[in-house]
């Protein structure tokens, strides 16, 4: 059973046809609907998807109080690619956590959609996580004893999906990422980028709005990690949506973000937008 | 999360540690073999107490007697003050005969009446005599079991002259018993002659007079011969007890006996009391019930007749307290061993949430809820719980069909008949799955509680 949290957005673009992508997944997103083509630079509408106020996360270690995140404010738009740079122990993990609703802020608010999610209860923050984001972890996070069509399958089990949709859905989310053959080998039996797509595929199978990605290519090798971003870039393009990716690579986020955050200290260094990215194709090299 | 897919996926998770999972199953196994165990031999105990005194037939009758033959004439007891208190309302007692057994067969829930004919005998055979107790049995015995384990077989028609001996009896005419089965056996009794009135029109002599004296109108006793036939032999007293069968060395079918009018014990008290009646009575009659729990209305109702009555309801009541205080102490010693086995299920939980941190940090980072995660852990409990329970009741029960095949055995050779011991009925087996699920899921409740509390961003930092 779908919930609604994420079927009430208060201003939503309205597109006008549904791209190639989108019909594959069966994503029904309005903003999967916009006119967009693989080649298309995103455009994105002023008003913001996640809006930071004022954010801060501290943690008491023994006597001392740690400012993992010290008041950041920050505003994303539907359809950004956002890269949040930094150092290690910079906070930007955490500030991530907290935009995934994985987490709360000691202060502050985080508004998705005009909800705040420091004040919802634990289960909305719960279908939030289920209905309106993806998560991709630097450790691919799939589990080892599932079959990688049972991992992409989960989302859908936890969203209480009908089983005769389900298997569809995961074969759509496989293939997407090209790893429809592969869909019965376990984790174990799987490479480092061929797990990562796989848990791309699981991110993407319950159609979030927003795809939260943790040092996605941290655990890959310059090839894969080349190939996961570029397919991140074309789920960006093709389906609207909203990537917010944490890396300390920063010649990737030139590459691919089409904004860079950089946090230090747990605070807001510098927000630039990368207009480079912008002119950089979805040239489908992901495919290979 | 739909109950199928959490069944799916706690099954699952149980199959990926499969040695542990196993080992603490088979533990909540073993705890409820036990308490099955235990709790089969109670009842199957219970069962065939209640089958042995039921077959005796002393919880479902009440025994009769007139208020005659009790203390004095009126049955009340010759106590002179209690005489007066109940002398505005007391009535001459009612005679126990053929009248009342009647009447009594007509009450409510009422199954038979009969009479309990009992007599002393000569038994003759192969020119041997010897002296013992003839019984006769209502044709309905044949049903209670008390002829369970004969040699030969019961009586051909309630009016066959066939006789069945007890065993020791029996010994006594043959060592070799089986042997006796077909023999013809004589039996010389007293039998009660009710003589014709003398005719008051008849011109008598003295002689008439004295004869009028010694037997007109009254009754006689004369010696009698009866050819029986033996058709089998019994090693156990059928329904010995009070007021029942018991006593009997001889068993013969009642409607035989009462066609042989054998003088009874208080026949010449009864003809004193009647005032010279020749009128038949008995000494005393069984009236069987429905059920056991028609005894008390019945016994009742018999008394508003105007009769005593005798019954061994209390005791089967204290029987039952004394076995459901024996059950209870048996489920509580079976408890403990599934007491130890749900602290294996905690243990194995908790070690399983260690293991599988990272994964519920995962489940969160997809959605699950804090309920979601609790109830895939309480799955897991209850499906240990579950198949240990099913696996317990199988073990239980072959240990039940142990210690009845070994109890068997050891009767056998003491030349006892074999008994069921242990008797595992559905509501118990019910009760011990629901049981083991139930506390599988109380020993769960701890871990599953842990695991939903778990924070996902610490989870997900779990290595």
């Amino acid at each position: 059973m779908r919930n609604t949290w994420a079927d009430n957005p208060k201003s939503e673009p309205q597109g006008e046809t549904p791209c190639p992508l989108s019909e594959i997944l069966g994503l029904p997103h309005p903003y999967y609907h916009r006119s967009l083509s693989p080649t298309t630079p995103v455009t994105t509408t002023d008003l913001p998807l996640i809006q930071a106020q004022n954010v801060s996360r501290h943690y008491q270690l023994g006597a001392s109080t740690i400012l993992a995140v010290n008041d950041i404010s920050l505003a994303i738009r539907p359809g950004e690619f956002v890269a949040l740079l930094g150092s290690s122990g910079s906070g930007k993990s955490t500030f991530l956590n907290l935009l995934a609703g994985l987490d709360r802020p000691t202060s502050g608010a985080i508004h998705v959609r005009g909800r705040n999610l420091a004040a919802i209860d634990p289960v909305e923050l719960a279908r939030y996580r289920r209905d309106t984001v993806g998560m991709v972890f630097q450790s691919f996070n799939l589990l080892p004893r599932m079959t990688l069509a049972e991992n992409v399958e989960l989302p859908l089990r936890l969203a209480e999906v009908d089983r005769t949709e389900r298997a569809s859905r995961v074969q759509s989310a496989l293939e997407h990422v090209r790893l429809a053959a592969r869909s019965r080998h376990r984790p174990p039996e799987l490479s480092g980028g061929e797990q990562q797509r796989g848990a791309i595929a699981r991110a993407l199978v319950n159609r979030p709005t927003i795809l939260f990605a943790d040092e996605p290519t941290g655990n890959l090798d310059s090839v894969n990690g080349e190939q996961i971003l570029l397919l991140l870039q074309e789920i960006q393009t093709s389906l609207g949506m909203t990537i917010i990716m944490v890396t300390h690579e920063r010649p990737l986020a030139e590459r691919f973000a089409s904004r860079i955050v950089t946090l230090g200290d747990g605070k807001l260094k510098s927000d630039t937008p990368n207009a480079a990215a912008a002119l950089q194709p979805a040239t489908g090299e992901a495919h290979r | 999360m739909k109950t199928r897919d959490l069944t799916e996926l706690a099954f699952r998770n149980l199959r990926e540690a499969i040695l542990r999972n196993s080992l603490t199953t088979l533990g909540v196994a073993v705890g409820v073999a036990s308490l099955v165990a235990m709790l089969s031999l109670g009842v199957g105990l219970q069962a065939l107490a209640s089958q042995k005194l039921n077959s005796s037939g002393l919880f479902d009758a009440v025994f009769v007697t007139s208020k005659r033959g009790m203390r004095g004439m009126n049955g009340d007891g010759d106590h002179p003050r209690r005489n007066q208190d109940k002398s505005a309302k007391s009535e001459p007692a009612k005679p126990l005969d053929e009248t009342a057994r009647q009447e009594f067969e007509k009450l409510p829930n009422v199954t038979e009446a009969y009479a309990q004919i009992r007599f002393l005998t000569e038994v003759r055979l192969n020119g041997n005599s010897f002296s013992t107790n003839v019984l006769g049995m209502p044709d309905s015995s044949r049903k209670t079991g008390s002829f369970d384990n004969i040699t030969g077989r019961f009586f051909s028609s309630p009016t066959a002259d066939e006789a069945i001996l007890q065993s020791e009896f029996a010994k006594e005419l043959n060592p070799q018993t089986a042997s006796l089965v077909g023999q013809e056996i004589t039996l010389r009794y007293a039998q009660r002659h009710e003589n014709p009135p003398p005719d008051p029109n008849k011109p008598k002599d003295i002689d008439d007079e004295l004869d009028d004296m010694m037997s007109g109108g009254g009754i006689s006793i004369v010696s009698h011969d009866k050819k029986l036939r033996i058709v089998g032999i019994i090693d156990t007293d059928p329904s010995a007890g009070v007021g029942g069968f018991g006593g009997g060395r001889i068993f013969i079918p009642l409607r035989t006996a009462q066609e042989m009018r054998p003088a009874q014990g208080g026949d010449v008290g009864e003809f004193v009391r009647a005032g010279g009646s020749a009128k038949p009575t008995y000494m005393a009659l069984t009236v069987r019930v429905k059920s056991p729990k028609n005894v008390l209305q019945l016994e009742e109702a018999i008394k508003k007749m105007g009769f005593n009555t005798f019954s061994l309801l209390d005791a089967t009541r204290s029987l039952r307290l004394v076995f459901t205080v024996f059950d209870l102490f048996l489920g509580l010693f079976g408890s403990l061993a599934l007491t130890v086995a749900s602290l294996g299920i905690i243990n194995t939980l908790v070690m399983a949430i260690l293991e599988r941190r990272r994964e519920i940090g995962v489940l969160k980072a997809l959605g699950a809820t804090d309920r979601d995660v609790r109830s895939l852990f309480f799955a897991e409990a209850g499906a240990m719980g579950l198949v240990g329970g099913f696996c317990g009741v199988a073990i239980g029960w072959l240990i039940g069909q142990a210690l009845t095949w070994g109890t068997t055995l050891y009767l056998k050779r003491q030349d006892l008949p074999g008994v069921k011991i242990s008797y595992v009925p559905w509501w118990l087996a019910a009760g011990a799955i629901a049981f083991a699920v139930i506390v599988s899921l109380v020993a769960g409740l701890y871990p599953a509680a842990r695991a939903a509390k778990l924070n996902p961003v610490e989870a997900l930092r779990y290595e």
